[in-house]
């Protein structure tokens, strides 16, 4: 039995010691928001976070993350609203098919969590660490979908 | 029911019809909280078993015997399937006949499944596949164009437009040039990859949800290889992660496979590739080879074309009839050709299959035309827009295609001029050649470029039957309605749009519309969704279904009050005429009990489009799509590397039916067709392997590949000339092209290296290593 911490919860699983934290996500806790894409680590469709930094869940096992904080897309909008993330995606109408978004927006959480604890990151830094692959392009709308996260972020936080 | 629910529908103070306008995509809070369901995201039954397939290690051969009992004893393995155990057809082409589900002797791609197993996990499954022991006898493999054409083997004939005299042209023309260009091919790269569940039912039937652009085909397939009538086999699709023609034929085998496997064992079963057997056992965007002569004046007017697209289809037709027939539509793209002949062949390879993507043959077919005119640009010594505009279609004399379809309703020509000034063409020209002549004046590192390229898109399906659509829209006693038509979706909008149209003319909110799954038990007989037709063919039915209900409503009204139909108004959920009004769900209410039917079938086909192929001749096209993009690169003279620093796109959908979806459709096809042109390289091993078969060793773009100033615009006081939807012009696959404005920006920078005297060969895809030997034949590299 492998005890994981996943939004918050404490979940017992079975897995093999090389089963990958993605599957035991999907298969064993029942979460599916979290995505298969390549499943080496490439795409970035399967990304958690992982004591709040970003993972490619399809390339790491579950057997190491015993003892971390594990946050899914499933942990943004429990209470029913949604994210500075996720409003400002459906602001800028970022998803097309929607299936790599889930890992976009984890990145991003990950992005505006450590700009808000220091510096704002420069569209360059962005470019660097907003590496996860959309198919369907949409680039042009995440570009000014993470500023405007930012933006959303910096004034909640000054508000709060 | 005995009692009609309580009426609490809203309605709007918005008198304004929905459609038109920028409303988010109808999953946007279901992808962006993870509630969206996907294929695997599916509850499976009980006991759901997961399917894998056994695997040929060679790419041509012949199967002697299998030895099997290895995978029959492994863990977890329930059961195993060879061709012998389909009970009814084993071959699952969609057109011609060429690819047997499982391989019944001769093997003719690496990795060509041989047998299927069903095992209790996917992981049991995939390594009871490893155990398989196949008896072959090899024999070599042809994988190259070459190879192809000294046994002459293609999957379909070569085929032939013909206008004019090209050879006569090409002889009394002025000047002519030739050019041999190869065009890669493309990995679709859905991220969702192919996935199929199958539920037996206790008819003897099965359910399939299928991530498949094309659930009508899927369906019928499945029925052929079980032996079993159509109306047992029921395809269910709600949503894809990705299509882009990649699950328009490909996913019928692991649907037929789950199927077959799930009523043997009357239990579900799951099968989802991985990625690496994805790319491998797909097919993928057409390669071609495209030569041709061009005859032209001293001015730089094309007088004649004489071309061979060489389309390399893999190891059998598939849809290859008309992808090349596709190209050949589109080897004009936009310019008027007096003299054309225009051969298109079909070449044999031991690979998978090639099949559709995006643009269907178009941008292979379009590449030609765009080398073409940048070449001759070179040749009279004219900056290449100057060329593009003199011999564009002009409407009117020179309006005749190769095909023999007259060109109306192309606004090339104010389409390209307010891009001209929007991108500030003329000054970033002088711009650019002022700074690559001070460049290599004082030894400089970098090379600029700048191209603009127009895109002109025929829009139907050139196979006259598909052009035809169904819908079914039921209203409810709460005044709520749902809406199924044939069309899928795959990200591109259409389940929106429906919805839009729906809303429009029922006069409801959004919210009042439900657009569900498409099923092959609620509109049968579909066409795939595919050839940009989605919202024209489907938004078309969906909206002659709500028209029958609304009639009836109308009808109903006339017949009980002092009013004529033209009076009577629906919008913003109310119902109103003279002084009197009534809100929507009051009048359903009121049919119902009325015995007036609340639901109705809608269809609709294409008008006017004819082609007669054994003549080559007549109009296949409803009418073109058109566009323009402006790409300026620059070039590092020592690597080849590149950046695309700026791109300008101006686009014609005509009455847009909601701009957001249709902006995102274009920036999102320009940067897979750059993609396609730049850094998407596939390769084969000499046994026929695929080498390139992940994300590490097969580069799609990503965020840092965006060009770094990008602007889309779509053309304003624009309305399709034809009565289609709403005025509206399809919009999935004509960006795509736009992409071919950077290839030719970064030929324009290389010869601007190369102080303008070697016209650049480029093949694609323009890696930095092909540029870097383009800028070394033009001995512009230190």
């Amino acid at each position: 039995m492998l005890t994981l911490n996943i939004n918050g919860k404490d979940v017992e699983i079975k897995v093999d010691t090389d089963t990958p934290l993605l599957w035991a996500i999907r298969e064993e806790v029942g979460l599916t928001g979290t995505k298969f894409g390549c499943g080496i680590g490439q795409c970035g469709a399967c990304t958690v976070l992982v004591n709040g930094k970003p993972l490619r869940s399809c390339s790491a096992p579950a057997t190491a993350m015993s003892g971390t904080q594990i946050e899914t897309i499933e942990s943004l909008a429990a209470d029913g609203h949604f994210n500075t993330i996720q409003q400002a995606w459906l602001e800028l109408d970022v998803p097309q098919c929607g299936y790599c978004q889930s890992g976009q927006i984890m990145v991003a959480t990950a992005i505006v969590n450590q700009a808000l604890a220091g510096q704002r990151p420069s569209p360059e830094k962005i470019k660097q660490q907003m590496n996860n692959i959309c198919r369907c392009g949409t680039y042009n709308r995440i570009r000014p979908a993470m500023e405007r996260a930012l933006d959303l972020a910096y004034d909640t936080n000054k508000e709060a | 029911m005995r009692k009609l629910p309580a009426i609490n529908q809203q309605t709007t103070s918005k008198p304004d019809s929905v459609v038109g306008k920028p409303t988010p995509h109808e999953s946007a809070v279901l992808h962006m909280s993870g509630r969206a369901h996907y294929v695997d995201d599916i509850t499976t039954p009980n006991n759901c078993l997961h399917a894998y397939v056994g695997m040929a290690q060679v790419a041509s051969g012949e199967v002697k015997n299998q030895d099997l009992s290895a995978v029959e004893s492994a863990v977890g393995v329930v059961d195993v399937i060879t061709a012998a155990d389909i009970p009814g057809q084993v071959d699952i082409g969609p057109v011609f006949a060429g690819d047997p589900l499982l391989v019944e002797q001769h093997i003719t791609y690496f990795g060509q499944p041989l047998f299927a197993v069903a095992a209790t996990s996917r992981d049991a499954a995939r390594k009871a596949c490893l155990l398989g022991q196949a008896n072959i006898e090899p024999s070599p493999a042809s994988l190259t164009l070459a190879q192809a054409q000294s046994s002459n083997k293609q999957v379909r004939p070569s085929h032939s437009l013909v206008k004019g005299n090209s050879r006569q042209g090409l002889a009394n023309a002025p000047h002519q040039l030739t050019i041999k260009q190869q065009v890669g091919g493309q990995e679709h790269f859905y991220l969702e990859g192919q996935v199929s569940l199958a539920t037996p039912q206790d008819n003897g039937g099965v359910l399939i949800h299928s991530s498949s652009q094309h659930p009508s085909e899927v369906q019928k397939l499945v029925a052929e290889v079980l032996a079993l009538p159509m109306h047992k086999v029921v395809v269910d699709m709600r949503r894809m992660g990705g299509g882009f023609g990649g699950k328009e034929t490909q996913a019928a085998q692991w649907a037929c496979l789950a199927a077959l496997l799930a009523v043997r064992n009357q239990k579900a079963v799951k099968l989802r590739l991985s990625r690496s057997d994805d790319m491998a056992l797909t097919g993928k965007r057409h390669p071609f080879v495209n030569q041709a002569q061009v005859g032209f004046d001293a001015d730089g007017q094309i007088q004649a074309l004489n071309a061979d697209l060489h389309g390399l289809c893999g190891c059998s037709p598939d849809l290859s009839d008309a992808i090349v027939d596709r190209a050949m539509f589109h080897t004009d793209n936009a310019y008027y050709l007096p003299n054309a002949t225009i051969a298109g062949h079909r070449w044999f390879q031991n690979t998978a299959s090639n099949t559709a993507y995006r643009g269907f043959g178009g941008p292979q077919g379009m590449m030609l035309a765009e080398q073409m005119l940048d070449d001759v640009a070179r040749a009279v010594g004219k900056d290449p827009l100057l060329v593009r505009q003199q011999n564009l279609y002009d409407n009117h004399e020179r309006n005749i295609t190769p095909y023999h379809q007259t060109v109306t309703g192309v606004d090339l020509p104010r389409i390209i001029d307010e891009l001209v000034v929007s991108s500030d063409y003329w000054a970033r020209r002088q711009a650019i050649t002022s700074y690559n002549n001070s460049a290599r004046a004082q030894g400089g590192r970098y090379a600029r470029g700048l191209a603009l390229t127009p895109v002109k898109f025929g829009i139907s399906f050139t196979a006259m039957f598909l052009n035809q659509a169904g819908a079914l829209v039921h209203i409810y006693t709460d005044g709520t309605v749902q809406v199924s038509h044939g069309g899928t979706e795959m990200g591109q909008g259409l389940y929106t749009k429906i919805g839009q149209i729906v809303a429009a003319e029922l006069g409801l909110p959004l919210a009042a519309i439900e657009v569900t799954s498409t099923r092959t038990d609620k509109v049968p007989n579909t066409s795939p969704t595919a050839a940009s037709s989605g919202t024209d063919l489907n938004g078309q039915a969906a909206r002659n279904a709500a028209l029958t209900i609304k009639q009836r409503l109308i009808d109903l009204l006339v017949q009980e009050h002092d009013v004529e139909a033209a009076e009577i108004e629906f919008n913003a959920g109310l119902v109103t005429w003279a002084d009197q009004s009534m809100t929507f769900a009051e009048l359903v209410q009121h049919a119902y009990m009325q015995r007036i039917s609340l639901s109705s079938t809608g269809y609709y086909r294409t008008p006017k489009i004819h082609y007669n192929r054994e003549q080559a001749k007549g109009n296949p096209f409803f009418y073109y799509s058109c566009g323009a993009s402006v790409s300026e690169v620059e070039v590092d003279t020592y690597t080849g590397v590149y950046t695309v620093s700026r791109v300008d796109i101006l686009h014609d959908v005509g009455e847009s039916i909601n701009p957001a979806i249709d902006i995102g459709q274009i920036e999102g096809g320009f940067i897979q067709g750059m993609g396609w042109l730049t850094t998407e390289e596939l390769v084969w091993g000499d046994d026929g392997r695929l080498q390139t078969n992940g994300g590490a060793s097969y580069k799609i773009p990503a965020v840092g590949d965006t060009p770094k100033q990008f602007n889309v615009a779509l053309l304003q006081d624009s309305k399709n000339q034809e009565a289609t939807i709403y005025h509206s012009k399809a919009v999935g696959e004509p960006p795509f092209m736009h992409g071919i404005s950077v290839w030719s920006a970064l030929r324009d920078a290389i010869w601007q290296a190369g102080g303008e005297t070697v016209n650049p060969q480029l093949d694609t895809p323009a890696t930095p290593e092909r540029v870097l030997w383009a800028l070394q034949a033009g001995s512009c590299t230190p």
